[in-house]
């Protein structure tokens, strides 16, 4: 009701619902999920090099080498953990009865796909 | 988003994700020691393993990403109508036949 009353009074954009943990979820969640539905054409050009040879294909992979490259690829290797997790839980939400401790998923999602993320640009380093 | 659509999305997420957890411990494998041509290939080539995996792994991604970008598009553009079910397709087909010739690319080359 709270929410509602708010609504009313400063319009959608101001509703408490945006600072609710799960709605950041959902916004993460989306976010990623057109990230990576940006980089897969991208991806699959790369991958389809391979049929103009070998050498043209470990040309490209060469360039990946670049710090540049390698901080965007931690990026994409976020957005795909982040996605993943936050669909488990988005899959359990949905198949089984209301369940404690969301937001306590919503933070491990994070928290894992940031340690996976930057375990990935040390390894790549 | 009808139910047809909505089943499809959660669907291909659910076929998605053992592939997804599968794909991320290979890049971390094969990120060991840096990315090479002749590493990649000689993983993928010729591989019915690697082939149908990466296959599956195109045809979920296509329709759950066609799937969710339709979603965000009638939200926060106000797109609607043939606009909408041109867009979507008109995606999911892109990445479909984008992604399969890579996976030929990798596999057959």
């Amino acid at each position: 009701m709270r929410d509602l009353w708010e609504w009313q009074r400063r319009g959608p954009r101001a509703s408490g619902h945006r600072r609710d943990a799960l709605w950041l979820a959902a916004l993460v969640h989306r976010l990623s999920g057109l990230a990576l539905a940006a980089f897969l054409p991208l991806h699959f050009l790369a991958l389809a090099l391979a049929l103009k040879g070998e050498a043209a294909f470990d040309g490209f992979l060469r360039w990946t080498a670049n710090p540049l490259v390698k901080i965007a690829e931690m990026g994409l290797i976020f957005c795909l953990s982040v996605h993943v997790l936050g669909g488990i839980r988005i899959l359990l939400v949905e198949s089984l009865p209301w369940f404690q401790g969301q937001k306590q998923l919503m933070a491990g999602a994070l928290l894992t796909a940031s340690l996976l993320a930057l375990l990935f640009l040390v390894r790549a380093a | 988003m009808n139910v047809r659509l909505y089943l499809l999305q959660r669907g291909s997420a659910a076929v998605l994700l053992p592939l997804v957890l599968l794909h991320l411990g290979v890049i971390f494998y094969a990120s060991r020691r840096g990315l090479s041509a002749a590493d990649i290939l000689a993983r993928t080539r010729g591989s019915l393993f690697w082939g149908t995996f990466y296959a599956a792994f195109v045809i979920a991604a296509a329709t759950h990403a066609a799937i969710g970008v339709r979603v965000i598009a009638a939200e926060w553009t106000g797109l609607r109508g043939l606009a909408l079910e041109v867009g979507m397709w008109s995606f999911g087909l892109l990445l479909a036949a984008l992604g399969l010739i890579a996976v030929a690319a990798v596999v057959l080359a």
